[in-house]
């Protein structure tokens, strides 16, 4: 088991030099840079700009060096904890991205136990009931969470828990708890405005889940042990529960590895609708305003994130499955 | 009639020429059915799946409309009407006090409430405005071609008819819905056209050759997979120039959408090959010293090719919801191309769903065309599925 750990800890580095790399060539590849723009717009509102301190930011941040280079030095001081400089903020990337990365672990953390808790009983239902109304009614209603854009679904609920229970609009709490301490009142707020971002991520990756956990359960309920259990007389309950359930349990562990990118993409454009103050809203901000690496922080952070997610729920895997660290594979 | 008994053996033979049906008789129901295609027998099985029928033919509506958008649509998308800004769906009537007239709207009263600055439209009983049939109506250039102006449904002469309601432009949603149609349903497809592209091309490569080949590719598969789709599509799509035309535009996020969603084809691409490449008839095609492409082309890829077109069915859906979210976010298409998502664009305000909650209409046809193309994708894919 320990020996697995490591090779798949190993294995995550060069898997995130390489998206490191990726990321940094998309953020690179708009014509131009960020001081560029700024300096046009700053003349263009007859500003005069100091050019010792572009001249200094340029120096400072590798801007006339090569590529190579620049990438070199932005990784390097990324590993350090040092993310560079947000231009359009006047401050460092670490300062202005505060704490919205454990915002949006929390909001991707709470939506897929919420997934769980959803998916689970309907797949388990969808499996032992197959072909009846209650199987197709409930996979239709996953189809359309499915078929429904997450931004859209977001703003309908936005307005309804605003006419219906008078929460207030955008945000992850009420404003009037923004700068205080925590509490128990302020707590319940964000409880309050935290379900809709989870229900509106949820219901996208809810209906894969569903069909996936209903097609893996089918497939078990086939087997021949199954029926042996019946013909012993097991009751039916039993007999579900003893072999195939636990069995397909190990896939629905799996399956984090395949909503997750899902609900980190969901996240991103809920919050953007919600404005909530996690990464999304942010993102694109710095996308639009070629702030390079603020922008280039987030998208190597959220994809961080999905590479250990999907590396926890492996892990768990091959505790819960010996045949896969003995093999070394991930069966799916 | 010489029947002898075999001199060697002592058994009976019979030297009559064998017939099998002699034996075992064939019904003709049978017969076609172990001679047909496997094209026909898909057919055959995708029929029996009812669901799937009913959503291709949905589909074939809705990219058939896309044929003559310009002719379904009662006006044309940029036609303004400054006069009913934020005008009201108007339903079709039959009935007038218990008379039949046929179909005909009732206009609407316009005031501005000079309370709330709101414009009010209340629907007049008084006024019947009959529709018009096969009339014309705004003039437009049919394939962005051949001057017309022919509709199939035309408002009364000098009289308005907003099935869905207008924006803030007095733009009628029907009509642009009608021509989004275009847009959304194209990108999908063109889309779905460099991801078959690339997939066919990475996975069989990784699939066929083997080796470090096969294990770059995976890991690049794998690479692309672990990144969160919408953030790598809105970044991407935040490097296109703004100097680009909306058109050019539109063909980067097509190339975009596609670039990003090979991987799942390259895998199922790369395992079937896995399989197929060590049937019997591959081996017997390379050691009567057949190349390499043509045993891709004729020996393999007709061997998957159903189960290719139906996963392409099946990832269509994720490029059009793809589109849909970037044009809302503003990173995607830009007026005046008009597509649903452009459209969702207007509707990015929590005051446009308390007071105009008509202009989120264009999530109806998303709704319907991903569900559509994901139960008949579903279906073509057990159809196409030779064990079952």
């Amino acid at each position: 088991m320990i020996q697995y750990v490591f090779g798949r800890l190993v294995m995550m580095i060069p898997t995130l030099l390489v998206i490191s790399f990726i990321v940094f060539v998309i953020i690179q590849l708009p014509p131009g840079d960020y001081l560029e723009t700024h300096i046009a717009e700053l003349e263009s509102q007859g500003e005069s700009v100091d050019p010792a301190k572009i001249a200094f930011l340029r120096k400072e941040y590798g801007l006339d060096q090569p590529m190579t280079v620049q990438y070199f030095r932005w990784i390097t001081g990324f590993v350090q904890g040092n993310y560079g400089y947000s231009f359009e903020f006047d401050l460092p990337v670490s300062e202005v991205i505060g704490d919205r990365i454990w915002l949006t672990v929390l909001v991707s953390f709470v939506t897929i136990l919420f997934t769980w808790l959803i998916a689970f009983p309907i797949g388990i239902y969808s499996a032992t009931h197959q072909y009846s109304w209650g199987d197709y009614g409930l996979s239709l209603i996953g189809f359309i969470g499915l078929a429904t854009p997450n931004f859209l679904l977001a703003l309908i609920m936005l307005y309804l828990a605003n006419v219906w229970f008078g929460t207030s609009i955008g945000g992850l709490m009420d404003p009037r708890y923004l700068d205080q301490p925590w509490s128990w009142a302020k707590l319940m707020s964000v409880l309050e405005h935290l379900w809709i971002p989870v229900v509106v991520i949820g219901t996208s990756g809810t209906a894969g889940m569903i069909r996936r956990l209903r097609a893996n359960l089918l497939d078990e309920l086939d087997k021949q042990y199954v029926l042996t259990a019946k013909a012993k007389g097991l009751p039916r309950g039993r007999a579900l529960r003893k072999y195939p359930l636990r069995m397909s349990l190990n896939f629905f562990i799996a399956d984090i590895g395949n909503i997750l990118p899902s609900v980190i993409s969901g996240a991103e454009v809920t919050a953007i609708v919600l404005s909530l103050p996690t990464t999304g809203p942010m993102l694109l901000r710095s996308l639009q305003s070629q702030d390079m690496y603020l922008a280039g922080t987030f998208l190597m952070f959220l994809a961080i994130l999905t590479v250990v997610g999907m590396l926890i729920s492996d892990l768990l895997l091959a505790w819960l499955d010996p045949r896969i660290r003995l093999s070394g594979e991930v069966v799916r | 009639m010489t029947t002898e008994t075999d001199e060697e053996s002592g058994h009976y033979v019979s030297r009559e020429p064998f017939d099998p049906r002699s034996i075992e008789q064939i019904a003709a129901g049978q017969e076609s059915y172990f001679l047909a295609s496997r094209r026909r027998l898909i057919w055959w099985k995708l029929k029996r799946h009812r669901l799937a029928v009913w959503c291709g033919f949905i589909l074939l509506l809705m990219y058939g409309s896309v044929l003559i958008s310009e002719w379904i649509a009662p006006y044309y998308y940029q036609t303004r009407n400054s006069g009913a800004i934020y005008s009201p769906p108007q339903r079709i009537h039959l009935f007038h006090q218990g008379e039949f007239i046929g179909p005909f709207v009732y206009g609407h009263d316009f005031q501005l409430n000079m309370e709330n600055l709101q414009r009010e439209y209340v629907p007049n009983p008084d006024k019947v405005e009959k529709l018009r049939f096969f009339c014309s109506g705004d003039p437009y250039r049919f394939w962005n071609a051949i001057p017309m102006d022919f509709h199939f449904i035309c408002p009364a002469e000098g009289k308005t008819m907003y099935l869905l309601g207008t924006d803030r432009l007095g733009r009628d949603l029907f009509s642009r819905i009608v021509y989004g149609a275009r847009i959304s349903l194209l990108i999908g497809l063109g889309g779905i056209a460099v991801s078959l592209f690339l997939g066919l091309l990475l996975g069989g490569i990784a699939g066929y050759f083997g080796g470090w080949a096969d294990s770059l590719i995976q890991r690049m598969t794998e690479i692309i997979r672990s990144f969160p789709e919408l953030p790598l599509w809105m970044s991407l799509s935040a490097i296109l120039p703004v100097t680009w035309s909306p058109l050019l535009v539109f063909f980067g996020i097509t190339v975009i959408l596609g670039m990003l969603d090979w991987t799942g084809l390259a895998r199922a691409v790369r395992s079937k090959l896995l399989a197929l490449r060590e049937e019997d008839y591959t081996v017997a095609a390379r050691l009567m010293g057949a190349s390499s492409g043509r045993i891709i082309r004729r020996h393999l890829l007709p061997g998957f090719s159903s189960h290719i077109i139906a996963s392409a069915t099946l990832s269509i859906p994720g490029m059009i919801l793809g589109e849909t979210a970037l044009s809302f976010l503003g990173l995607g298409l830009r007026p005046p191309i008009t597509s649903w998502g452009v459209l969702l664009n207007e509707a990015q305000n929590i005051n446009v769903v308390a007071l105009y909650p008509w202009l989120i209409l264009p999530v109806v046809p998303v709704i319907v065309i991903i569900l559509a193309f994901n139960f008949f994708g579903d279906g073509l894919r057990d159809a196409a599925d030779p064990y079952k």
